[in-house]
């Protein structure tokens, strides 16, 4: 073997085990994380935290019922705001814009998407908190819900670009409106990847914590209907972590178990929907 | 009056087995469709020039040409899908029972004059919902499993899926999907069905099932068709027109153009000279 070919040898072996390397690095540290939080979690997880409001300082025990009531309040307000405008913007943007109007509307999208999180926190502190010179659950749900609007308005119109030509012509064809077409043939077409997206988003922001720093504030107790401040996992967590009392800390890491497999239920459920109904083939 | 097309694939040119048997005159034939003057462009690229030639009632009236001719164009402007290209311009009559389609809505016209496409389109539907899709969007109220078996039974399908009406249409195969497709178009009633090249994505014995359905249809409604295979005019054609370069070069019935071609480049084209 000439040592040219040895060496072309040894670059592709070289190669190929770092590709391997480092694709084994990226899931180990998924596990890491998932193992660290299920170990410390798990200990810490127990029917009193689904249940109980937090002790105050000083005692042991309690848990985060007004944290998850908060969260899930906040998510399903949070999609209330983004979904609808994320979703028609993006039928917009897909089946009616011009080229012209689509760029720029996908690029400020993709701009909004790139906002850290912490600014729209502002933003939504300026624009739903001052006015009404009240943390709230509206406000967070506020700032949540406009971070899911360009996530939703980017999917729903990649995934309406992918249905084939042919099946709108099939539609117009028979005699159907261009909106007639679009809500019976396209977007059902479309539908599981736009919900699947959905929940991605719902999933993102489900884990945002500076979003709702100064928008949803935080509450030890129960947060009665939308206008008052109010508790939310990631906050919680935030908070905890950061306190100097060890059963504190326990419970924050409670609390991100919990978020954890609420996510990984949303991912589940998202792929679900995804294997099931009719697919429109490829190609 | 019609023979029964040769599903064997041996047929030649000069015996058109599924033609009209007696010659038929152009003249004594009415027309369901007229199209005069006609000149489309898309952009400022001229792509139909000066057509005119008629769709006949309860016939086969294909088009023929070389690839790119414009006849896939032409098929198109009779139920205005050409307007889906925001560039495109038309000048020129086209009528529809004498009235010109192009001062008509688009979608009670769309309704009247139905299109089979080249690949089977099917929905991502139940078979079922496939055929019904179109009568309810129509606003049709009455029993829809029966419009549903007529349509599947006139498009020579419905034995081969009455056990399995809910099961997703991409489960048929290719040539099946493409019946469900003329159901599917049938279940409306269209007046004039068109057809652009509805055998090219499909095998000789799906081929061989499509025309001899396409011959049968005559009886419900009119039909036009896109072929570039000459043998399939000669077969299902009653009227032929010869496209080139965007201009009707001969339009006579099938078998007169194929056997005693007027136009020396019609002769060339079917004797397969170029092309």
């Amino acid at each position: 073997m000439s040592a040219r070919l040895r060496w072309r040898k040894f670059v592709s072996n070289f190669m190929l085990t770092m590709t391997g390397v480092c694709a084994v690095v990226s899931v180990a540290i998924l596990f890491l994380i998932l193992g660290y939080l299920v170990v410390n979690g798990g200990k810490s997880i127990n029917w009193a935290f689904f249940t109980q409001l937090p002790k105050p300082v000083g005692e042991v025990g309690g848990g985060m019922a007004n944290a998850i009531v908060g969260s899930a309040k906040l998510l399903l307000v949070a999609s209330l705001i983004g979904v609808p405008v994320g979703f028609l913007g993006g039928v917009y943007l897909a089946e009616f814009s011009g080229a012209k109007v689509a760029s720029v509307v996908r690029y400020a999208a993709d701009l909004l998407n790139g906002v850290p999180s912490i600014v729209i926190g502002i933003f939504a502190y300026s624009m739903a908190v001052l006015p009404f010179k009240q943390f709230s659950t509206l406000a967070g749900s506020f700032a949540l819900g406009l971070m899911m609007i360009p996530i939703t308005l980017r999917s729903t119109e990649e995934f309406l670009g992918a249905v084939p030509r042919m099946l709108r012509e099939g539609a117009m064809a028979l005699g159907a409106s261009k909106w007639k077409t679009i809500s019976t043939v396209i977007v059902p077409a479309a539908y599981r990847g736009i919900l699947t997206a959905i929940l991605l988003a719902l999933a993102r922001v489900a884990g945002e914590t500076a979003p709702l720093l100064f928008t949803a504030l935080g509450n030890r107790y129960w947060s009665p209907g939308w206008g008052q401040p109010t508790a939310s996992l990631p906050v919680m967590i935030y908070n905890y972590a950061l306190s100097p009392y060890e059963d504190w800390h326990r419970q924050a890491w409670a609390a991100g178990l919990v978020l954890l497999g609420l996510i990984l239920i949303i991912n589940i459920l998202a792929r679900t929907i995804l294997s099931r109904g009719i697919a429109v083939p490829r190609g | 009056m019609q023979a029964s097309p040769n599903p064997e694939l041996s047929v030649k040119v000069n015996a058109p087995a599924g033609a009209a048997t007696t010659r038929e005159n152009a003249a004594s034939i009415p027309m369901r469709m007229r199209i005069s003057k006609l000149n489309f462009y898309y952009g400022t690229k001229q792509i139909l020039f000066d057509i005119s030639m008629g769709i006949a009632d309860k016939r086969v009236t294909a088009l023929i040409g070389p690839s790119g001719c414009g006849k896939s164009t032409l098929l198109r402007i009779l139920n205005r899908m050409h307007e889906t290209v925001s560039t495109s311009r038309l000048e020129g009559e086209v009528l529809l029972d004498q009235q010109n389609i192009l001062a008509q809505d688009v979608t009670a016209l769309r309704r009247r004059v139905g299109m089979v496409f080249q690949r089977p389109n099917p929905f991502p539907k139940s078979i079922f919902e496939n055929i019904a899709y179109g009568p309810r969007i129509n606003g049709f109220k009455g029993p829809i499993a029966d419009v549903v078996e007529k349509s599947l039974r006139n498009a020579a399908l419905w034995d081969e899926v009455k056990d399995h009406l809910h099961k997703s249409a991409y489960e048929l195969s290719g040539g099946q999907q493409q019946r469900l497709c003329i159901a599917r178009a049938l279940a409306v009633e269209p007046e004039v069905l068109l057809l652009d090249e509805p055998c090219s994505a499909l095998d000789p014995i799906s081929t061989a099932k499509i025309e001899e359905l396409l011959v049968e249809l005559k009886n419900l409604t009119t039909l036009a068709i896109v072929t570039h295979n000459m043998q399939q005019a000669a077969r299902v054609s009653d009227f032929t027109a010869f496209v080139l370069t965007g201009q009707v070069i001969e339009f006579n019935p099938t078998p007169q153009l194929f056997t005693t071609p007027t136009d020396p480049r019609t002769e060339a084209y079917i004797t397969g000279r170029f092309g």
